[in-house]
């Protein structure tokens, strides 16, 4: 009997938290990390007789985001109540756009192997986080923390338009990146600032309808994300195979065993009985907002990889590795208008920089030394001040406490000696401290030099300019 | 009275509003509702085919707040009225099955 | 002298010309209580220690000058769906036996800045849900003009307290015509703003979209300078109104030539008590004698205004009272399975009989398959219904007619059947639902002495007009007062 050949067909829902200083409806800190509850207000934890008001930067950055991914933006907007029970919402309805989401009908291009596509974006609306549940195993209960609770989210539901898990990663990358140099959120999957859930259904190829898909959540990294889809592509053939039915149903990926558990329960009628939160009047975006914020969208990857090229002559590389985060092209560009070196400053970001990331366990979006410091190093390189030596043991104090690197080699002493006069003395003296290297040297084993050079160096504490170190020896040697 | 109302759709109601009723509770609310339904069902005597939903009454829209932290940490005040409280948390049964 | 027979502003004088203290009125108050509410029982809480605390510090700033207002030292009880700092906010349920919230309601916290001393909380229908303080988890309010009648409701305890002299004035709030209900079976002057003019903040909702926080007062002049303290345009609530002015007491001239009074004819029709009739008519008869023009016409969709009523209130109901879950205050019951057998028990447990009912009427209609049908219907109908007031607006400054369609009923008889009880609100729904400025004037009394209310309804924003055309009525009429209020206690 022939194999048959089944379609994997994945659309997304991406919750982003937005980068905003306060929650969405109320003026508590959205900061990471505090200790439990320690933000939180009536509105955030459900007091009766508290009342949301809306945070302006939301539908800016929901705005951005839109405008980022195509899609049209809705004039006229509500917000609705999805109401469910559940410890993590404290109002027990969350606030959210069902009727009349912010945006609609956009799209975002990917590449993978099999050549670009348009993943198609449903809607984005806003709507407000959950609280934390931590569950006390000692004690059987669980404890809620509402710092979580009320921070701004959008949710970014694709058209069921990917394919494999290469597309589904693809397209995670593009709408990270893009939101990422729109600064509205730093999309990190750890930490749950960016959450995929995986609706996937499959068909047999050529089959004109979906098959009944599954939804799946919990997936905290893109690994899990392609482990997951290919564990519910599976687990959805094998029940076609024998017979069985997919039944449409949200499940939970475990990611430690593999396997996705449903997640139902006879308590949670998934009936969400929405209807229009009437404590909040509706948004109504004019098309000079619209424009405004348009105005004030940012240069996006593509845009910069392109330019870093034309403009600055840098090869393809090192415009990819410049642009793969905002933060990097941001410090580029900012050396940039200090020193007109775009090669010379790619090569220090792209090498010390990262290697002094990663030493430091630094992220590349939180490395924080001063521009105009590294401008000032490639400038000292270049005008023969300090040698490269030199530079690399500067960079690391730029990297580090971002000191001021002229004012640290003033004070350190260690400018290069480009007196040819007196190094060609300490020279002559080293040649004739060392007469067995001389011979060697003469008799034909060029690579003595290399030692004549490093006694040099010794001598002069690392500060002499290695070229002219060379020029001088190989005069004496071979004058 | 022209709606009966079943007792799945009592106990599926009681589900989404989390309030368990007594049988005789029950039954009263099925007489209750069904007699409010009947009575709602007036509106159908009226054409609303061409009205829009009216969801605010007034035109005032885009209401805004500007994006600064104004509150601090309330914790303490926020948590006084807790029936259970545990490490600065609510606490509740267990929430994993 | 009765200090407790004072209107607010007469006390409000009195106290500023030094003529009372702050303390004597406020102690004036407690006895008045103490001595009439175990009868009554109009108060879910009273607040001795903190009144006493208050007046002190009141008087004090009185007599330096940094309080003026016509309202400073003025005792004030304050219907218990309104959160007060420090002081157990009920809303007349179990679920919040012992809620004390931290921090205030927007109206009480702009009573306080003038000088209000807070005695205590006022009774009410569970949750406002109810037209006559039955409801209550602490026994029912009764009305002080005729103990075996009920007060009204839901703000039942606030209309009493004032009506028995247990305070100089109330809050009451008003979602169906939860203040000029009460206020007309108590024969005091009960007023209800038009949407956005005082803020929601700290008021507990029931129905978001209609709620409005309103005074509770002995005369019109009170209701304006009350009115004119409340409310204001408050970031913390996103339906609050920015409105260009919030002076109501210069409405308070008794002039009505030329204002142009609509009688909707639709407000007279069966089931309007002939008693009630003849004295709203004769209220019409006056203001027309006084130079108003008075005319008959016809709103439409009055019987309509109730089944949308309880469809959009009770859709708004069932989500607002969802957080009462035992999780982050109030009940929680004692034993419980799991979490949501907790959720269940603590909410069957904590909720009375008729929040139950609107809660599982509001999820029906806006579960899956319903919501179209009964909630799009109802709020294509709020719109039908704002339209005719408006129509009626373009022709008359004011429109006129009964608050009630009867005379407080007798304790026990509305709970028995909902919906004659739901009939009661005929002619304050509508109101609610257009978010229009209302208010009730006694107009007389029927045949066993229970007092009979007039509404007067104006457009959006006028709420001058109706004042004035209360006020130039209530002079025509000298101040009643029940028998328990003449009681002087000393």
């Amino acid at each position: 009997m022939a194999q048959k050949q089944y379609e994997t067909v994945i659309g997304l829902e991406v919750h982003v938290e937005l980068a905003t200083k306060t929650k969405i409806f109320c003026s508590c800190s959205t900061e990471f990390g505090g200790a439990p509850n320690t933000h939180t207000c009536p509105v955030c934890t459900g007091m009766p007789g508290s009342l949301p008001v809306l945070n302006r930067q939301v539908v800016e950055y929901a705005m951005s985001v839109g405008l980022a991914t195509n899609c049209e933006i809705t004039q006229y907007n509500l917000f609705d109540r999805k109401n469910y029970f559940y410890p993590d919402n404290p109002q027990n309805y969350q606030i959210s756009q069902l009727y009349l989401p912010i945006c609609r009908n956009g799209y975002v291009e990917i590449e993978t192997e099999s050549g670009r596509k348009k993943v198609g974006i449903h809607e984005i609306h806003m709507e407000e986080d959950a609280g934390k549940l931590i569950h006390d195993t000692w004690e059987d209960c669980s404890l809620v923390d509402y710092n979580r609770s009320g921070v701004p989210l959008i949710e970014i539901v694709s058209e069921p338009d990917m394919r494999s898990a290469e597309e589904v990663i693809a397209y995670l990358e593009k709408l990270r990146m893009t939101i990422q140099y729109l600064g509205a959120s730093d999309c990190k999957l750890q930490e749950g600032s960016m959450r995929a859930d995986v609706n996937l259904s499959v068909r047999e190829i050529g089959a004109p309808e979906f098959g009944t898909r599954t939804e799946m959540k919990n997936l905290n990294s893109f690994k899990a994300i392609a482990r997951a889809i290919e564990g519910e592509r599976e687990r959805q053939i094998d029940l076609i195979e024998s017979g069985e039915k997919v039944i449409q149903e949200t499940r939970r990926w475990d990611d430690n065993k593999e396997y996705s558990y449903a997640m139902r329960s006879k308590e949670d009628a998934q009936d969400y009985r929405y209807f229009p939160e009437p404590d909040l009047p509706p948004v109504v975006i004019s098309q000079k907002w619209i424009d405004s914020v348009a105005e004030r969208q940012p240069e996006f990857r593509e845009a910069k990889m392109a330019r870093y090229q034309q403009e600055y002559g840098l090869p393809e590389y090192d415009a990819e590795i410049l642009t793969s985060s905002k933060h990097l092209a941001d410090l580029f560009e900012a050396t940039l208008l200090k020193c007109e070196k775009p090669k010379e400053i790619s090569n220090w970001i792209m090498g010390e920089t990262m290697r002094l990331a990663k030493e430091h366990d630094v992220e590349p979006e939180k490395i924080s030394f001063s521009p105009e410091n590294l401008a000032a190093i490639i400038e000292m390189v270049d005008e023969g001040a300090i040698n490269r030596k030199v530079a690399k043991d500067v960079f690391e104090k730029v990297f580090t406490d971002d000191i001021d690197p002229k004012q640290y080699v003033e004070e350190q002493g260690l400018k290069s000696v480009n007196d040819e006069g007196a190094l060609r003395g300490i020279i002559e003296d080293i040649v004739a401290k060392n007469p067995q290297s001389v011979e060697d040297y003469r008799a034909g084993k060029k690579k003595a030099i290399g030692f004549l050079v490093g006694q040099t160096m010794k001598a002069m504490q690392g500060k002499a300019d290695p070229a002219m170190v060379n020029k001088i020896l190989k005069e004496i040697l071979e004058g | 009275m022209a709606n009966v109302i079943s007792d799945e759709t009592i106990e599926y109601v009681g589900i989404l509003a989390k309030l368990e009723l007594s049988e005789e509770e029950k039954e009263q609310a099925k007489s209750d509702m069904a007699k409010m339904l009947d009575y709602i069902d007036k509106l159908n005597e009226l054409n609303t085919e061409k009205v829009e939903p009216m969801t605010h009454i007034f035109p005032v829209n885009n209401v805004f707040r500007d994006d600064v932290v104004v509150n601090g940490d309330e914790r303490e005040a926020m948590l006084s009225n807790a029936p259970e409280q545990k490490d600065g948390s609510y606490v509740v049964p267990q929430t994993v099955e | 002298m009765d200090i407790m027979s004072f209107t607010a502003t007469e006390l409000g004088k009195k106290i500023k010309a030094k003529e009372i203290s702050v303390k004597e009125a406020t102690e004036a108050a407690l006895k008045k209580i103490e001595a009439e509410d175990s009868s009554i029982n109009a108060f879910v809480t009273v607040d001795r220690e903190g009144a006493r605390k208050s007046a002190d510090e009141i008087q004090r700033k009185i007599d330096s000058e940094e309080l003026t207002g016509p309202l400073a030292g003025v005792p004030v009880a304050i219907k218990d769906n309104m959160c007060t700092i420090g002081l157990k906010t009920t809303c007349s349920s179990k679920i919040l036996h012992n809620f004390v919230p931290p921090y205030d309601c927007e109206a009480v916290s702009r009573l306080k800045q003038a000088g209000a001393v807070i005695l205590g909380k006022t009774n009410m229908d569970e949750f406002a849900m109810g037209s006559t303080t039955e409801t209550s988890f602490y026994g029912e309010t009764k009305n002080p003009w005729n103990l075996e009648h009920v007060p009204g409701g839901s703000s039942g305890g606030s209309a009493a307290a004032v009506a028995a002299h247990e305070c100089h004035y109330a809050l009451g709030s008003d979602t169906g015509g939860s203040i000029r209900q009460p206020s007309s079976y108590c024969g005091v002057v009960g007023m209800k703003p038009t949407y956005g003019t005082v803020s929601r903040y700290g008021l507990i909702a029931y129905g978001s979209s209609l709620d409005q926080i309103g005074p509770i007062a002995k005369d019109v002049s009170d209701c304006a300078a009350i009115l004119e303290t409340i409310s204001s345009y408050d970031r913390k609530d996103a339906t609050s109104m920015e409105r260009e002015t919030y002076d109501f007491t210069s409405a308070l001239t008794d002039d009505v030539k030329g204002m142009k009074i609509g009688v909707p004819r639709d407000y007279f029709g069966a089931g309007l008590d002939p008693e009630v009739r003849e004295a709203v008519l004769g209220a019409a008869e006056v203001l027309q004698r006084k130079g108003a023009i008075v005319e008959e016409f016809d709103l439409s969709l009055v019987e309509y205004a109730i089944p949308a009523y309880y469809v959009i209130a009770s859709a708004e109901a069932s989500s607002n009272l969802a957080r009462f879950d035992g999780v982050k205050y109030g009940y929680r019951t004692e034993d419980f399975s799991d979490l949501h057998n907790m959720y269940k028990k603590t909410r069957s447990e904590g909720f009375g009989p008729e929040v139950k009912r609107r809660i599982m009427l509001g999820s029906f209609v806006l579960s899956s398959g319903y919501y179209d049908a009964y909630y799009l219907k109802a709020l294509r109908t709020k719109s039908l219904i704002k339209d005719a007031f408006d129509r009626a607006f373009k022709q008359f400054d004011v429109i006129l007619g009964p608050a009630a369609p009867t005379t407080a009923p007798r304790l026990g008889d509305s709970l028995s059947d909902p919906i004659k009880m739901y009939l009661g609100d005929i002619y304050t729904v509508s109101v609610n639902l257009a978010g229009l400025p209302g208010i009730s004037v006694p107009c007389g009394k029927d045949k066993n002495g229970l007092p009979i209310g007039l509404q007067l309804i104006g457009d959006c924003y006028q709420e001058k007009k109706i004042i004035k055309a209360a006020y130039a009525f209530e002079q025509t009429r000298t101040y009643e007062c029940c028998d328990i209020a003449k009681k002087e206690v000393f």
